[in-house]
């Protein structure tokens, strides 16, 4: 691939920038058709429990691979792919250090594979949730966000303009935030018992909510206006929504955990602050919404429509989690189905449509190599009805679940009314699988083949860059 | 630090401080305030064996389908007395987990204390429970030609037995099941107007009749896991109650008694089973266990006279 050559580039050390890009790019696309074809491997299970029964298939095992695969190996490393080339191209200036930026690659990869490992081999961090990596696993990890966080902010210090450009803001706040997340969480002091709850609750969301939303936000941020070719709506209702969501997120996470024994105060808390984030999440969302309306010609066929529908489950996943928290109706919902709809309206419908709209929009103009629309448009469709299929059935499931259980009926009716509502996640996770592998295969075409780029300058009024 | 990156420092640095000030608050400090949480009354640490099962437990993933927390709701009202935090004393890692895909295991040592039914369910759900959708765990067993010396094979039923030899728990199984066992509420002082105790029937309530809807779910979530839903049981392990001679028979005190108190060990209709039925007295009040009699004294072709709540309630005054 000739990177000299093509329109995309602006600095002498554009080569590696774009290198960089695309490997982690590459890396995270590898991981993601792993852990969503062991997430549909689950999904089966609920239908066929005598699928696979063998200790390393098992669902307890799979469970966490998927989970912590998705989160550490899939969305991380795509998301600081992004993260890197963003923070280059809207200060005007190469990456910091390329070297940094492969070892924290190659660091995320070993972490990745040491975990999902020793996961399946049935050795886990005690089943907490989205931390079941072994200790000295996340310790990698963590590492490996230091060194990111350096970079990030070496290649932002040598910035062309005085003002650092509102994606920064998100992105290199996310890795700095979740550093401390990270270690939070690691030791083990504080942890003991009803300890290790409070701590769990604060861990499960801030991993979702310090760190994957503002990266995903970040991205939105400079991807949509290069995209529309226009600037943000309004760049202070981005800096509103940033301050807010900084100081209301951490303090909900006490939510996951409502009617269990920590402190009524504790919850009560995390329900008046899980009310409170309808001011970022509202603010954040109309503040794109707004910057594309009127922009109809230029959304359609373009990788702006996976932003779109990631900008949508930003804002109804967000709302659900608000509904979700309020105690009247936390009894139907809570421990039902209805969560795993809701995981998955964010960190699929949200997070990883913010990151394939990053990836369509931006990959292209560092490599010069586009994939075809219709291909893209494949994956679009595939990935949006089977997220809608999965979330709307777990949804109904969800509901009809805590129902039962409200009208006492036996436990096991509750299994068995799920039937149904398992099999058409199962059906929605294969449409999703699929979509996930068109998506490979247009990163490869972006990476090592495909349609040269068109030569049109994208640089947006009040975009850096 | 160059003058043009005083806005960088500010924004990331206050940023930052602002979040590690809150992270602190919010997890730090309550992990450390609730770290120290004293054991409830009666709460105490497990044995040895058990330590070892709940370490299966963990690394087996039952965490991700079973919850370990009972919420003060009337939905969870059947899983045992509201969870104390001085029940979560000796819980490192802690269980309460996120979602209920199967049952509450707070109290599953008092719900299903039977050794053989833990096996076969662990082994294959679906030989209890048909419409499970449990995982299955065989590598926690062993298959051998003949059981060692004192042991007896888990008597898993035909179609999910091995072509060869017989199953027999492995170590991790055994621990498995003891920490199951352990789970068990100790009793909690409640103040008496919520107190849920047993045989509570309001005082002065006339027998209601029998209620047949309320007969097959109480048996439904009482009973079925070994008898079956349609009382069919299981060969050799579980009796059937369709056509038995004590529930067919016209006095009831054995079946009463039996529901109350339990049994093991006796030979029915000229066969044995190696199951063993738990004690209900104090799980089911005189009105839900005269609903569940009379479900089976008139259910899968059973036909005897009913029950009431008073028949029960005399029984339970005998000794
Ligand atoms: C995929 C979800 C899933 C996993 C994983 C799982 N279970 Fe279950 N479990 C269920 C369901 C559903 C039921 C209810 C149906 C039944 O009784 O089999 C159940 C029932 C049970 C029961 C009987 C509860 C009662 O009230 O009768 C016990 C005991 C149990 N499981 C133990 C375990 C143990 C121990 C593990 C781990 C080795 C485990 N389960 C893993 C789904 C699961
Ligand atoms: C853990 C499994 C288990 C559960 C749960 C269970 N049973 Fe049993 N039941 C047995 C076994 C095993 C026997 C046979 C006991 C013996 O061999 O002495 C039995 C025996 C009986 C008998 C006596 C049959 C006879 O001819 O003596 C009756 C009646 C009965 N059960 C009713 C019930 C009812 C009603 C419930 C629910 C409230 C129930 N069982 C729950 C295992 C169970
Ligand atoms: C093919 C696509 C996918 C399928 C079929 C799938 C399927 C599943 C299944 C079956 C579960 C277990 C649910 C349960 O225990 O009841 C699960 C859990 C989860 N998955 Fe996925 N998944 C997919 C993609 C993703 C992606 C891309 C992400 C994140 C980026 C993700 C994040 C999660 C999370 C966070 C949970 C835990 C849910 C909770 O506890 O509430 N999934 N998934």
């Amino acid at each position: 691939m000739a990177y000299s050559e093509h329109p995309g580039l602006r600095t002498p050390d554009e080569p590696m920038l774009v290198r960089v890009f695309a490997a982690y790019t590459v890396s995270a696309t590898v991981w993601l058709l792993l852990a969503t074809f062991v997430g549909l491997i689950l999904a089966l299970k609920f239908s066929y429990p005598d699928l696979f029964t063998a200790p390393a298939f098992s669902f307890g095992r799979l469970r966490a691979i998927h989970t912590n695969g998705t989160f550490y190996a899939w969305a991380s490393p795509a998301l600081i792919g992004l993260a890197l080339f963003v923070a280059a191209r809207s200060s005007g200036t190469g990456l910091y250090s390329a070297s940094l930026a492969w070892v924290a690659l190659a660091l995320i990869n070993v972490a990745a594979i040491c975990g999902t490992v020793a996961l399946d081999l049935g050795y886990n961090a005690g089943d907490q949730e989205y931390r079941e990596w072994l200790w000295w696993v996340r310790a990698i990890l963590a590492f490996a966000l230091v060194l990111t966080a350096w970079n990030l902010i070496g290649t932002v210090a040598s910035r062309r303009d005085e003002d650092l450009y509102l994606s920064n803001w998100y992105t290199i706040g996310a890795v700095l935030w979740t550093i401390i997340v990270l270690i939070v969480a690691l030791l083990p002091w504080y942890q003991v018992g009803l300890g290790q709850v409070a701590v769990q609750g604060y861990f499960m969301h801030n991993a979702v909510g310090m760190w994957f939303t503002p990266l995903a936000l970040g991205v939105f941020y400079y991807a949509l206006p290069k995209l529309l070719n226009r600037p943000i709506y309004s760049y202070s209702l981005g800096i509103l929504a940033f301050w807010t969501n900084l100081v209301f997120y951490p303090i909900l996470g006490a939510h996951h955990f409502l009617f269990s024994p920590l402190p009524w105060w504790l919850q009560t808390l995390a329900i008046v602050f899980s009310v409170a984030m309808l001011v970022p999440v509202i603010g954040g969302s109309a503040n794109f919404l707004l910057t594309m309306v009127g922009q109809g010609h230029r959304m359609h066929r373009s990788p702006a429509m996976f932003i779109l529908v990631g900008v949508l489950a930003y804002l109804f996943g967000s709302a659900q989690g608000t509904v979700e928290a309020l105690r009247s109706l936390q009894p139907v919902w809570h421990l039902t189905n209805y969560t795993v709809g809701h995981s998955h309206l964010t960190m699929y419908g949200f997070v990883t449509f913010a990151i394939w709209g990053g990836v369509y929009a931006l990959l292209p103009q560092a490599t010069g190599r586009r994939a075809p629309d219709l291909a893209i448009g494949i994956h679009f469709w595939l990935s949006t009805i089977g997220v809608i299929i999965y979330v709307l059935s777990l949804s109904v499931g969800g509901t009809e679940q805590g129902l039962d259980w409200m009208r006492g009926a036996p436990f096991i009716q509750s299994v068995v009314d799920q039937a149904p509502y398992w099999l058409w996640r199962a059906i929605g996770g294969g449409l999703m699988f699929a979509g996930h592998l068109v998506f490979a295969f247009n990163v490869s075409l972006m990476v090592w083949g495909g349609l040269a780029e068109q030569a049109a300058d994208r640089r947006a009024a009040g975009v850096p860059a | 630090m160059t003058a043009h990156n005083r806005n960088l420092v500010a924004i990331l640095g206050g940023s930052t401080a602002v979040y590690l000030a809150l992270a602190v608050m919010m997890g730090v400090l309550p992990g450390i305030w609730l770290s120290g949480t004293p054991p409830g009354p009666g709460v105490a640490p497990l044995t040895a064996e058990q330590a070892a099962g709940r370490a299966v437990y963990v690394s087996e993933g039952c965490a991700y389908c079973h919850t370990q927390q009972v919420r003060p709701l009337a939905t969870d009202s059947g899983f045992g007395r509201p969870s104390a935090p001085g029940d979560f004393a000796y819980q490192t890692p802690q269980l309460l987990g996120s979602e209920r895909t199967g049952p509450d295991l707070t109290n599953i040592g008092n719900r299903q204390p039977g050794t053989v039914w833990q096996f076969m369910h662990l082994y294959q759900p679906r030989s209890v429970v048909p419409q499970s959708i449990m995982p299955a765990f065989p590598w926690l067993f062993e298959v051998v030609d003949q059981p060692p010396q004192g042991e007896s094979a888990v008597p898993v039923p035909k179609p999910f037995a091995p072509a060869q030899g017989v199953i027999v728990p492995g170590a991790r199984a055994r621990a498995l099941v003891a920490y199951l066992l352990a789970l068990k509420q100790p009793a909690w002082p409640l103040p008496a107007a919520i107190s849920t105790a047993p045989g509570a029937s309001p005082p002065g309530a006339a027998p209601a009749g029998f209620d047949a809807a309320a007969g097959a779910r109480l048996f439904t979530s009482h009973c079925a896991v070994c008898h079956g839903a349609e009382g069919a049981g299981v060969p050799g392990v579980f009796p059937s109650l369709a056509g038995d001679p004590v529930v067919n028979a016209a006095d009831p005190a054995e079946q009463i008694r039996t529901v109350l108190h339990g049994r093991a060990g006796k030979t029915i209709n000229g066969a044995t089973y190696a199951g063993a039925m738990p004690p209900f007295a104090d799980q089911i009040s005189d009105q839900q266990i005269a609903d569940i009699i009379d479900h089976e004294r008139s259910s899968w072709g059973n036909h005897a006279p009913l029950v009431t709540a008073a028949d029960v309630a005399a029984q339970r005054a005998q000794p």
